[in-house]
């Protein structure tokens, strides 16, 4: 039997995620969730003067693809800018979880990054 | 007949996936050969149109037709054709309701359903409680996942125009007691409206029994196709209502300023409907019938009794709904695993080959109520056997033994 949705790897960042809490204050904030299954996440970020990230924290509950996927996204987005975050294409986090996702559980993959831009775009 | 080991092989998806376990009847039900064969053999030897040619093979598309319709009227044991009403699903049959009867509603007037509906039984009273001004108010469910009929006198008052529930919930599982509903219900003149979409799959349903004003069901969860449904309404509140959509064939005559409905049940069956659905869920009755449903209520009672003693085998295991079988209870079990995501478990059984379902079941309010946004469901039907338990319960312990 295959379980290639959840190698050792996924569920390291979903017992035990990264970058986890809040910031407050905080210059970027937004909340993402996906009513069908309940997957919630809460992104945090914190901008220097060049206007790249110095500081990611996230929130959440859900499933082990969703708050995986958040653990390892914020991994990769201290110094980045904000523009190189808003060309991330939709299908980034599934390149970091680097497992094949299940059709069905795309949204829970993709939450993520709909939470990090969402917030900038927001800022 | 075919005892229940056999069934199975009526069932040419199990042929074709051979390590499937279908465990999502309660979503929609695994197709007889019988019901597939009839929908083509109407395709290929007899389609025409219905109610429209003087040829012999419209005589024949009406008289199957019409049959189907005859075979709905005695498996419910309704009075008469005229009270048998075809549509898409339970969906569209409340929605007619809800669209008809809507019309006679006044600012103020009262439907009461109970929190654990369907969305399908839901949003059309939201609907018009926007539309109408109407007030919607909701029957408790308890811990244990029954109705709290103790409630539901103080509910009740004349204000109330329609009761509507499911008679079995399509996430506890839970039987209602429809007979104690409308007797009640009709003590302060509303009329009941009764979502039969899982009972009638499962259990003998008799609309005069129950004394139900309405009653709704969807073929495809009893064997049947998709895309067909039913709804029952008593003759003498259907003869009352305006047609919910218009057209051809819901008319006797039409000139250029004045129409003429056409008679029930047909005034309300606008349009060429699914005739090849209708046929279909007719061959559904016809199987279900040669089984008997005194005989799959028995076996639906069965897996029941095993499966929650099974269920309680799995260590952080919660259940919703009553945990003592018996026949206030069908073979639907919703559940949580502590730890674990319900779509994490529902990926890992997939892997397995078994097919839950993960999520909300289109019943939001009734999860809110159990502070729960998602749970895994289990759905058994006249194709699964003990067996498909087992197998469920080896598959929790395995996603278990990922997470641990």
């Amino acid at each position: 039997m295959s379980l290639a949705m959840y190698q050792q790897n996924i569920l390291d960042h979903y017992q035990h995620p990264h970058n986890a809490g809040k910031l407050d204050p905080a210059d970027a904030h937004a909340h993402v969730s996906n009513p069908l299954c309940g997957d919630e996440l809460d992104f945090f970020l914190n901008f220097d003067e060049e206007g790249t990230v110095s500081e990611v924290k996230f929130t959440g509950r859900g499933c082990t693809i969703s708050q995986a996927s958040a653990s390892m996204l914020s991994d990769q987005l201290s110094g980045m800018s904000r523009p190189a975050i808003m060309k991330l294409p939709t299908d980034h986090p599934m390149t970091l979880l680097g497992v094949p996702v299940n059709p069905a559980r795309l949204k829970c993959a993709t939450l993520s990054l709909e939470a990090v831009q969402q917030a900038i775009g927001h800022h | 007949m075919a005892s229940f080991t056999t069934i199975k092989s009526d069932f040419p998806i199990f042929q074709s996936n051979p390590n499937l376990v279908y465990l999502d009847s309660a979503a929609s039900s695994q197709k007889p050969q019988a019901v597939i064969d009839a929908e083509r053999k109407f395709y290929e030897e007899y389609y025409s149109n219905v109610h429209r040619g003087v040829y012999g093979l419209s005589v024949k598309a009406t008289d199957a037709y019409e049959g189907a319709r005859e075979k709905v009227r005695l498996f419910i044991h309704a009075r008469s054709t005229k009270e048998i009403v075809f549509t898409k699903g339970a969906t569209e049959a409340i929605n007619l309701v809800a669209s008809a009867l809507g019309k006679l509603l006044e600012p103020g007037d009262v439907i009461l359903l109970s929190e654990a509906e369907h969305h399908a039984n839901v949003v059309p009273w939201l609907q018009l409680q926007e539309e109408k001004r109407i007030t919607l108010r909701y029957i408790p469910v308890n811990d244990s996942g029954k109705l709290a009929m103790d409630k539901v006198p103080e509910l009740l008052d004349d204000k109330v125009k329609l009761v509507t529930m499911s008679q079995m919930s399509n996430v506890l599982g839970t039987v209602n007691d429809i007979q104690e509903i409308s007797r009640q219900a009709h003590g302060v003149g509303a009329f009941v409206l009764v979502d039969a979409a899982q009972s009638v799959a499962h259990m003998p349903v008799d609309v005069q029994e129950l004394d139900a004003d309405f009653l709704v069901f969807s073929g495809h969860k009893m064997l049947g196709p998709t895309g067909i449904g039913v709804l029952y309404a008593r003759e003498e509140i259907l003869a009352t209502l305006l047609p919910y959509q218009v057209g051809g064939d819901m008319v006797l005559a039409v000139a250029k300023d004045k129409v003429t409905w056409n008679e029930l049940p047909w005034r309300f069956e606008a349009g060429t409907p699914n005739i090849a659905g209708a046929i279909g869920l007719g061959a559904a009755i016809t199987y279900l019938e040669r089984i008997g449903m005194q005989k799959i209520w028995k076996h639906d009672q069965e897996l029941t009794r095993y499966g929650l003693g099974e269920l309680k085998k799995v260590p952080g295991l919660k259940l919703l709904g009553p945990v003592v079988s018996g026949p206030t209870r069908g073979a639907i079990f919703s559940f949580t695993v502590d730890g674990i995501h319900p779509h994490d478990v529902g990926s890992i059984l997939d892997e397995q080959g078994i097919a839950i379902r993960a999520g909300h079941h289109c019943a939001m309010p009734l999860h809110q109520r159990f502070g729960l946004t998602a749970t895994i469901r289990a759905s058994y039907y006249i194709y699964n056997s003990k067996d498909d338990i087992d197998v469920l319960i080896k598959g929790l312990l395995k996603v278990q033994e990922v997470f641990a």
